[in-house]
């Protein structure tokens, strides 16, 4: 399946987009604001067909209008923290832009369920550098900021009193996480984002309570999940996004009924 | 408060009180820098108040957040080593041996192997100490750590932490809701109400005219077989106060 070029453009692409996917994923659960990422991805919607309606590029509109989203969410800070009403209302009204925009620009209509739903196989070589520009100058600046990332993720009272500026952490953390969500849109669309960003990290999680390990874990289990996804979307002909949920949320259900499992035997041997 | 001055002494445990809202957390905060003081100033260990004194440990009250992890106790305390500095969390040599003293010193070195989610409220506070312990401060603030511990386990917290106090020679400022699990362990007590603050032994401060000043109010103080009840007309303001908190 190789031999096409479109294939090995999609490998590529989803190689890329499910390792930051995996390593951003965990420390969005570790902080839990998965939320927040669905929300991004919904941003993102209005922000590529605003752009399309404009004459530009939408996978830039994509890029530009999460960003925005993901630093104003992050400046706004606490007082955002855990408002899942306030999110889930500019989510709604995002789609509802998203929508607007695609009744006054018909002929993008066409382009709509590649952005609701991914289109991998159909990235071309231009939007491969684009990904791996993006993706690179994420991981960099995680690499930069993981350290008091993880001390204002664990215990934000104390990082605060010894220093560390939880706005700043907050708002470059929530803009790491809109440029990932641009990049899984290209994978797998803007509804399923969650898929390959909470998924693969929330397993992990369940699988070690090491930090490292975790990361490194969730990272692999994004890779994996993306590549038998596209494996199985080529001999099925079945949508790749379909295929990547459905691992994605099997994984996640397998390792949680083995937890469960392995919490009652140790209970069952006591009683 | 206003019209407040304070001296505490360098290696003394104390024991802070007082009803809601008078100013606890924020005495904490202004010593650690997080608050500007209305008006006078405040020096910590001889130096301004400031964010970021690495001489300062502090424990605030965990979240449930963290509490909820399957993250290992190890990773969740070693956070805290330069935690402030930008980089990768990856320890050095002297790091690691840093927390595994903190660790060390708390008895907690088998109990960081597990997951937060599976450690008791008693075994949190046994890594929250060990936390505020990396960097070796001078000084240690505690805020609140014996809400919604069992009497068992309230009593394990105060006498670890008078361990670690007496050990290391360290001050220990411990705020609680409530007198009795502290006495036998506490130098002093520092009791805020209305704005105002008493410092001294407990036999100079939980007194009736001390705490009705401080109450506002006319408070009785009865002692009973080593345990000291403060009453404001039938009720026991202590106890008052907890029930709200929760």
């Amino acid at each position: 399946m190789l031999e096409f070029d479109f294939m090995q453009n999609a490998f590529i692409a989803g190689g890329l987009v499910s390792v930051l996917a995996g390593v951003v994923g965990f420390f969005l659960v570790m902080r839990g604001q998965t939320f927040a990422g669905h929300a991004l991805s919904h941003v993102g919607f209005a922000g590529a067909t605003g752009a399309a309606l404009l004459g530009l590029s939408p996978m830039w509109g994509l890029i530009w209008v999460t960003l925005l989203g993901g630093v104003s969410m992050g400046a706004l800070g606490e007082r955002l923290q855990g408002s899942d009403i306030v999110i889930g209302t500019i989510l709604s009204l995002a789609l509802g832009l998203g929508m607007l925009f695609l009744h006054f620009f018909t002929a993008y209509a066409t382009q709509a369920t590649a952005l609701l739903f991914g289109n991998v196989l159909g990235v071309n070589t231009d939007t491969l550098w684009t990904l791996a520009w993006l993706g690179m100058a994420c991981l960099l600046l995680l690499a930069i900021m993981a350290r008091p990332l993880v001390f204002a993720s664990l215990q934000p009272e104390l990082a605060e009193a010894k220093g560390v500026s939880l706005r700043q952490v907050s708002m470059l953390f929530l803009a790491i996480v809109a440029l990932t969500t641009a990049e899984c849109i290209q994978i797998v669309g803007v509804l399923l984002v969650f898929t390959l960003m909470v998924g693969p990290a929330a397993t992990a999680q369940k699988l070690t309570s090491h930090l490292g390990t975790g990361v490194l874990l969730a990272a692999l289990l994004a890779l994996a999940e993306a590549w038998l996804g596209i494996t199985l979307a080529f001999y099925t002909d079945w949508p790749t996004s379909f295929w990547i949920t459905a691992l994605s949320s099997s994984a996640y259900l397998a390792v949680t009924v083995l937890r469960m499992q392995r919490n009652r035997r140790p209970l069952a041997s006591a009683v | 408060m206003s019209d407040v001055s304070l001296d505490i002494g360098q290696g003394l445990f104390i024991g802070m009180l007082g009803p809601n809202g008078a100013g606890k957390t924020t005495l904490m905060r202004t010593v650690l820098g997080l608050i500007r003081p209305a008006g006078g100033s405040i020096r910590v260990l001889g130096e301004p108040a400031s964010r970021g004194n690495a001489a300062v440990g502090y424990i605030p009250q965990l979240r449930s957040l963290a509490g909820n992890m399957r993250l290992r106790g190890w990773d969740f305390v070693a956070s805290a080593c330069n935690g402030h500095r930008w980089g990768l969390p990856i320890l050095s040599r002297a790091a690691r041996q840093e927390v595994y003293w903190a660790l060390d010193m708390v008895g907690a070195t088998e109990l960081a192997r597990r997951p937060l989610m599976e450690t008791s409220g008693g075994e949190r506070q046994r890594l929250l100490l060990a936390q505020a312990l990396l960097g070796r401060p001078r000084l240690l603030l505690l805020d609140e750590p014996l809400i919604s511990l069992d009497p068992h386990h309230q009593h394990g917290v105060v006498t670890l932490v008078k361990q670690v106090q007496q050990e290391l020679g360290i001050t220990v400022i411990f705020s609680a809701h409530e007198l009795n699990p502290l006495l036998g362990a506490i130098d002093q007590v520092l009791y805020l109400g209305r704005g105002q603050a008493a410092l001294g032994k407990v036999d100079e401060v939980i007194t009736k005219p001390v705490l009705s000043r401080l109450y506002g109010s006319n408070i009785d103080v009865i002692r009973m077989k080593n345990r000291i009840f403060v009453m404001a007309g039938d009720v026991e303001v202590e106890k008052e106060e907890h029930c709200h908190h929760a």
